[in-house]
């Protein structure tokens, strides 16, 4: 059965490098199926689960939070993101970052400032968690 | 025997800061191997990131991302990766050091420099300093985390996208090995042609991708994604190097403490021995005396 070299890369680390015969995953237009001898591709991918089959029929599950499947003649790569994302969630983190720069400028009295800051950053990183925890739930 | 006693009370602190430097040290060297190990592992991504890229940019796809044109420079961006904490040695000076002679050259030329600072060294220096600081991370601990670098990121990115900066750069330091730490100005945005050259056996096929959706959504998730990596791989990087000049700096620490342990000891052996000597002789003149 031919196969095809499938990686699946995140930015924090390599998941998972190996043969397969077919490759599910979820791309933004609708489920794919990889065989060897796809023709190129590339496309985004929506949050979900990528399967790899293997030449011995097992089955390789990876759960991804969205990223990029490119299709080369002789290699499958996916480019995994490290968390959920989305226009708005990435805005509210570029706001944040934008803000915690202009308090800081404000305010001269750092000491003070920097246990209320840190305060505050943790509950912003606390309320960033939960909207990704719904966002899972309602994928 | 005054002098005696303070000498041995000034030994006995210095022995437990020699204490407090050991452990530092041991601590710093075992989470520079860890590390270490992240900055290993965030290579493949952008490894293959960059081979898509390149491959992009030589399948001549229809549309160019403007990561890729270069125009004139009217201002100009820069990312200062530090660390959160101090006490590693000249590590962050000597690249807030680089980074204010890069930024003095553009600023001779009547550019604006706009600065997006990521730990707290970075951060309480550009404070005091004339640049502007658009955006700010901190507390990104030991093990730095994607998501909370993709703020301060998307700040740069976007003003790039807006015309806000006409140049990105990241100024972090390189980790050449445990010893040597090089602070280092590259530039991430336009993406420079060099960085994109491929090896010239996989130059001959000239194919394109299948798009979807459509080849802009992908080049500029892509491209993002791409920067986003680069900056990421440079705060690991700066990391392993945090541990490792945390780890040189406590190692000297430790042998200036014990240095001066030895010196002090002798200084104290000596008054103690005058001190004896002189009480033996006031005895022996006492006694003859009587």
């Amino acid at each position: 059965m031919p196969s095809i070299q499938v990686d699946i890369v995140s930015a924090e680390q390599e998941i998972w490098s190996g043969e397969g015969t077919m490759v599910f995953a979820p791309g933004v237009l609708g489920e794919l199926g990889i065989a060897p001898g796809h023709t190129p591709l590339i496309t985004k991918l929506n949050p979900g689960d990528v399967r790899v089959l293997q030449e011995n029929e097992e089955e390789q599950f990876f759960f991804i939070s969205g990223g990029i499947l490119e299709v080369q003649p002789h290699v499958v790569t996916i480019l995994s993101d490290v968390a959920v994302r989305g226009g708005d969630l990435d805005e509210t983190s570029a706001n944040e970052a934008k803000q915690k720069a202009e308090e800081a400028l404000k305010d001269g009295a750092a000491e003070l400032d920097y246990a209320q800051a840190k305060a505050e950053l943790a509950s912003a990183v606390a309320q960033l968690r939960s909207i990704e925890r719904l966002r899972k739930l309602r994928q | 025997m005054a002098g005696a006693k303070e000498i041995r009370t000034q030994i006995k602190s210095i022995g437990s800061t020699k204490k407090i430097t050991k452990a530092m040290e041991m601590v710093a060297a075992s989470k520079m191997r860890r590390a270490q190990e992240r900055m290993k592992t965030a290579r493949p991504y952008a490894w293959k990131m960059r081979n898509v890229v390149a491959h992009l940019a030589h399948a001549n796809p229809e549309y160019k991302h403007p990561y890729g044109i270069e125009r004139p420079v009217k201002s100009v961006g820069y990312i200062i990766v530090s660390s959160d904490r101090g006490l590693c040695g000249g590590l962050n000076v000597n690249l807030f050091r680089k980074a204010i002679h890069s930024m003095s050259e553009w600023d001779s030329q009547g550019v604006k420099v706009n600065v997006s600072v990521i730990g707290k060294k970075a951060s309480a220096f550009f404070k005091r300093f004339s640049a502007e600081v658009v955006s700010e991370v901190t507390d990104l601990g030991d093990a730095p985390q994607m998501e909370e670098l993709i703020g301060a990121i998307k700040v740069m990115m976007d003003a790039y996208m807006s015309g806000d900066i006409d140049r990105l750069f990241i100024v972090s330091n390189e980790f050449v090995n445990t010893m040597t730490q090089k602070p280092s100005v590259e530039q991430l945005i336009p993406i420079q042609a060099n960085e994109l050259e491929m090896d010239e056996g996989k130059m001959n096929h000239h194919w394109d991708y299948i798009y979807e959706p459509e080849a802009k959504d992908v080049i500029d998730v892509l491209m993002s994604r791409y920067i986003e990596s680069l900056v990421y791989q440079s705060v690991a990087e700066n990391s392993a190097c945090e541990q490792a000049a945390r780890m040189v700096a406590m190692k000297s620490a430790t042998d200036n403490a014990g240095k001066l342990i030895d010196e002090l000891q002798l200084v104290y052996n000596k008054a103690r021995q005058a001190a004896i000597t002189q009480e033996l002789s006031e005895i022996v003149s006492g006694a003859s005396a009587v």
